[in-house]
């Protein structure tokens, strides 16, 4: 299996509570797959992103990748967060080209920066500052940045969350375009469904407290998904009755620790 | 009205009233001289050249002083920012030091380091450097640790994490520290000057005033003044304003 996560448990330890974040994570991802986490807050979906990406340690189990387990961050696992954390003193293309600059020369990385710049439509925009251009614009070169170290697998957390609805859409569709062209295994860690039924081809439902995997859910749909509306419909229902039970659970537990006080 | 105009407007009155308060109530010139006796005395030190050999000794004792302390500065602050147990420790002695007037060092420099030169550089890098540490301590610890995160998925680590991002993520605190420092630095000299001893502006302001020749002693004061706001203005607050644009924490 490309992507395996084996029994992933995470707990973090808070003024001597020991509070469990992730229980029993199992998880197969094939390589060139788009997987898409989806849940409510607080379900730990960007926690297990992190311990993909090396960022954060799994207290039990472990994360295999091609077969070997995941110990740190590496250069094979591209991460693309919600801001889109680029770097104010380098203009665009140097923050593309920052991966790279150990390993190659200048002028090998400002062709291959041009070349993922192109790729998410901002090739007019090398030389700006990152603070001259919009929100979209900068999480689209931190996408141009997280592929430019040409990594087995893209992590995305959350990336469009701080974006307008339109905006949201147009990076939509360059994702899935990259995902068609480079053929590129991506993790997709969001809270909104309709991104996820736009996107993936399958879905993992966490519910919360611990977070848990409710269920995977396989979309077998042609690419764009716009012409099968009715069927996502079908499954938008059923992931939100999922879902639904999950906000229960956080509201009973609150009120509950409302009424004990 | 332009903030220029109404400006000279203002420092026109302000000489003028100066001028006809001294010649109306005839004051003693060992009191306060007239505006124009200031001129004159500026305009004599500079053509006998006094005040220009003066400010060549002061300026070359700030830029020792400065350039001593910009370096002390950055090593103690990245220290304090990265050891906890030397923020925790030294850390709080700078602080301490941080509300002593460096000038109150004076007594101990003179005997440490004797009459000259050295004692007002001394009190010139105490001054300038713990404003300078403090600075880049609170630029270190103010990096976004996001940008440390996605740096770590792009392989950074250690000291080439460290220059590549923490070093270019707090310079705009630095520039401002360095600001501070010149700031300190010169108001340190010029109290190192006036009790030590010369060449210097400080200790030919404290010779005009052993004379009693007020006119020279207000002319030195203005230099002081002209000076401070001069390297501010043109060099410090432009560089200040050209990192915070680059960064994007200019809020215009």
């Amino acid at each position: 299996m490309f992507l395996s996560m084996n029994n992933v448990h995470k707990s973090f330890t808070n003024n001597d509570k020991t509070e469990l974040v992730l229980s029993d994570i199992q998880l197969d991802v094939k390589e060139g797959e788009f997987v898409s986490i989806l849940g409510p807050s607080g379900c730990g979906k960007s926690t297990l992103l992190s311990i993909v990406a090396g960022l954060a340690h799994a207290t039990e189990g472990s994360i295999e990748l091609e077969g070997k387990t995941i110990k740190g961050p590496g250069k094979e696992r591209g991460m693309v967060f919600q801001q889109a954390a680029l770097f104010p003193w380098l203009t665009v293309e140097e923050n593309v080209m920052f991966p790279l600059l150990p390993d190659m020369s200048k002028k090998e990385a400002q062709q291959k920066a041009h070349h993922y710049l192109q790729m998410v439509q901002l090739g007019a925009y090398t030389k700006h500052s990152p603070h001259e251009i919009s929100g979209g614009m900068q999480q689209r070169v931190a996408i141009a940045r997280a592929l430019a170290m040409d990594p087995a697998l893209l992590l995305m957390d959350e990336p469009f969350g701080a974006l307008d609805e339109q905006t949201r859409s147009r990076l939509h569709e360059i994702v899935e375009k990259i995902f068609l062209e480079t053929k590129k295994t991506i993790l997709f860690v969001t809270h909104s469904i309709a991104e996820s039924l736009k996107l993936s081809d399958r879905i993992v439902v966490m519910g919360t407290q611990p977070g848990t995997i409710l269920e995977v859910i396989e979309l077998n749909f042609p690419r764009p998904r716009s012409q099968s509306k009715e069927e996502l419909l079908y499954y938008e229902e059923k992931i939100q009755a999922l879902l639904k039970s999950e906000i229960d659970k956080v509201t009973e537990k609150e009120q509950k620790h409302a009424a004990s006080r | 009205m332009q903030p220029a105009v109404k400006r000279i407007i203002f420092y026109v009155l302000l000489f003028s009233i100066w001028q006809g308060a001294v010649y109306v109530f005839d004051v003693s010139p060992s009191l306060l001289p007239a505006p124009t006796d200031v001129f004159a005395s500026l305009y004599e030190g500079f053509s006998n050249l006094t005040l220009v050999y003066d400010l060549a000794a002061s300026f070359r004792r700030l830029f020792i002083g400065l350039a001593i302390a910009l370096v002390l500065g950055l090593l103690l602050g990245v220290l304090l920012a990265k050891s906890k147990t030397a923020d925790e420790t030294l850390g709080s002695l700078i602080l301490a030091l941080q509300s002593v007037p460096s000038i109150v060092w004076l007594p101990l420099a003179i005997m440490w380091f004797g009459l000259n030169e050295m004692a007002v550089i001394f009190i010139v890098v105490l001054g300038a450097t713990i404003v300078m540490t403090i600075n880049v301590r609170t630029g270190i610890m103010n990096v976004p640790p996001l940008f440390i995160k996605a740096a770590k998925t792009m392989n950074y680590k250690g000291f080439r994490l460290f220059s590549k991002v923490t070093i270019p993520a707090s310079i705009p605190y630095a520039v401002t520290g360095m600001r501070l420092a010149w700031a300190f630095a010169w108001r340190a000299l010029m109290a190192g000057e006036l009790l030590s001893t010369g060449p210097g502006l400080g200790y030919s302001l404290r010779f005009a005033s052993d004379f009693g020749d007020m006119s020279r002693v207000i002319a030195i004061m203005l230099l002081i003044m002209l000076i401070g706001i001069i390297v501010d203005l043109l060099f410090f607050q432009r560089i200040e304003k050209k990192v915070l644009r680059k960064w994007g924490l200019a809020t215009s």
